[in-house]
């Protein structure tokens, strides 16, 4: 099968001031929570980064609560200014272990909740996978914040960065409690960040191959 | 002649498969997973890949999840029709497996029930369990672990049989098109192409079970599953949805007769972490 693969660099460019977008992976970014915005506005999408620090576990269940307390009007179990939360639902502990494998979960249902984190706690970044909302990409512009994406399904990889794990609200969720992390070098790539850059839309861009090869046709026994 | 196979034997194969499929990542897909290395062009891409071993390495030295959704515990059954369990309920046998092969093994629990408001049933069952009676006196279990995120990227159309090969390739290219980086690519993707409603979305699933490189018997759904393989691989989406040439490692296709009114398609879609592990007792 012959088709043509494009060249590299195809990427587009615009007056974005985020002008190395989509581009390959090179020097690793260290950054430490909790972020400033001057942390949030030197990352690009696209950028390999290691966050070292705090930051806090949570996903469906919990995010629920956290939006329900902030429409009565009450305290939240954790102040999230300048903090991280990350999409995931632990596997248990073994014995003498921090965690069990601790990947990340699909970042898009969290998007009915995200924004309004953002803009009520000052929250500034989240770490998933998967696509986000334009509601939530218009809301990481609109308030300096950045999305990353950690790489699906290497949970017992990720969970080496781990140093400490504990349970700070909500014990009755069971793997959607919202846990404390303290983490290492924690390796993640920025796919939003808050120029309007967008990994995900740029690689498409870059990678994929518009002349796709034509099936042949021909008759199928089991189809026909 | 009967063959007697207690439950006690099919609970204790139940948890052990669990455990395994877990911790351990198939040869078949490790192969995969090096082969796509070497033709990966993205260097993010080829990150992923490398993170996706090194991963495997380190679960299965641990003993711990490959990945921390371990799924809902999915159980083929392949009962000789001259097998006879005693001891109990054959499901519940199943079932006691699935409680001690997730809570003894540190699996994460998954199951929710009622579905709607419902609560974590705490050991993750019940298993999903599917069993065919076949000839003979054995017993062959399988546990497939199916995590979340690219359970919820699967889907079924009923096309009109007009749409044709055509048709069920569109609509595998769409399905895995709209996914992009959700489902956690590169992925295997699971076709099921007849039967009816219900039938294609069980061949979807099936096909996920077959060793990565094996094509189907047949010349015409070999040729068609090596086409949706580039085509998919075209899309761009890449290890991860970094960008690159590898967003499936393989299409498997499994078919069956349909109506004449009816070409029923299944797009069953699986992460790299393609987990199932058998037993014959």
């Amino acid at each position: 099968m012959k088709f043509k693969y494009p060249s590299r660099g195809t990427a587009p460019m615009d007056s974005n001031p985020a002008c190395r977008r989509g581009a390959p992976a090179t020097e690793d970014k260290r950054i430490r929570t909790p972020l400033e915005d001057a942390v949030v506005e030197d990352l690009r999408s696209g950028d390999r980064v290691l966050v070292s620090g705090v930051i806090y576990a949570a996903r469906d269940s919990a995010h629920k609560r956290l939006v329900e307390l902030l429409d009565r009007g009450e305290e939240l179990p954790v102040d999230l200014k300048g903090q991280i939360i990350y999409y995931v639902g632990p596997a248990p502990a073994r014995p003498g272990r921090v965690i069990g494998s601790a990947g990340p979960t699909t970042s898009g249902r969290m998007d009915p909740y995200t924004p309004r984190l953002i803009a009520a706690t000052g929250l500034k970044g989240m770490i998933g996978k998967g696509y986000r909302s334009s509601e939530v990409k218009k809301a990481l512009v609109d308030h300096k914040a950045v999305y990353f994406a950690a790489v699906g399904g290497a949970g017992a990889l990720i969970a080496r960065c781990i140093k400490r794990a504990e349970v700070i609200a909500y014990p009755d969720l069971g793997p959607e409690a919202l846990h404390l992390l303290e983490v290492e070098d924690l390796p993640v790539t920025v796919i939003n960040d808050c120029y309007g850059g967008d990994l995900y839309t740029e690689a498409l861009a870059r990678y994929s191959i518009k002349e796709v090869p034509e099936l042949p046709l021909g008759k199928d026994p089991a189809l026909s | 002649m009967t063959r007697i196979i207690t439950c006690d034997e099919i609970t204790r194969a139940v948890a052990d498969l669990c455990r395994e499929a877990n911790y351990y990542l198939g040869k078949d897909v490790r192969g995969a997973l090096e082969g796509a290395l070497a033709r990966e062009v993205s260097p993010q891409g080829k990150d992923v890949l490398n993170q996706l071993l090194e991963n495997a390495a380190i679960a299965a030295a641990e003993e711990v999840p490959i990945c921390q959704d371990t799924g809902v515990a999915v159980v083929f059954l392949e009962l000789g029709q001259e097998v006879q369990v005693q001891g109990g309920y054959l499901y519940d046998a199943i079932n006691a497996g699935v409680r001690q092969g997730y809570t003894e093994g540190y699996l994460r629990k998954s199951m929710v029930y009622p579905p709607l408001d419902g609560r974590n049933t705490g050991d993750n069952t019940p298993a999903i369990i599917h069993t065919e009676i076949v000839p003979g006196d054995k017993l062959t279990i399988t546990v497939a672990p199916k995590g979340g995120g690219s359970e919820n990227m699967s889907a079924a159309v009923m096309l009109a049989p007009a749409a044709g090969i055509r048709g069920v390739k569109e609509f595998v290219l769409e399905t895995v098109k709209k996914a992009g980086p959700n489902p956690c690519p590169p992925l295997i993707v699971g076709v099921g192409i007849g039967g009816n409603f219900e039938k294609c979305a069980l061949l979807a699933k099936k096909a996920l079970l077959r060793p990565l490189g094996e094509p189907h018997p047949l010349e015409g759904i070999a040729a068609l599953e090596r086409d949706l393989l580039e085509s998919i691989n075209c899309l761009g989406i890449g290890p991860g949805g970094f960008g690159g040439r590898i967003t499936a490692l393989a299409v498997h296709v499994e078919i069956f007769a349909r109506h004449i009114a009816s070409l029923p398609v299944a797009v069953n879609i699986q992460c790299h972490a393609a987990r199932h592990k058998s037993i014959t007792l």
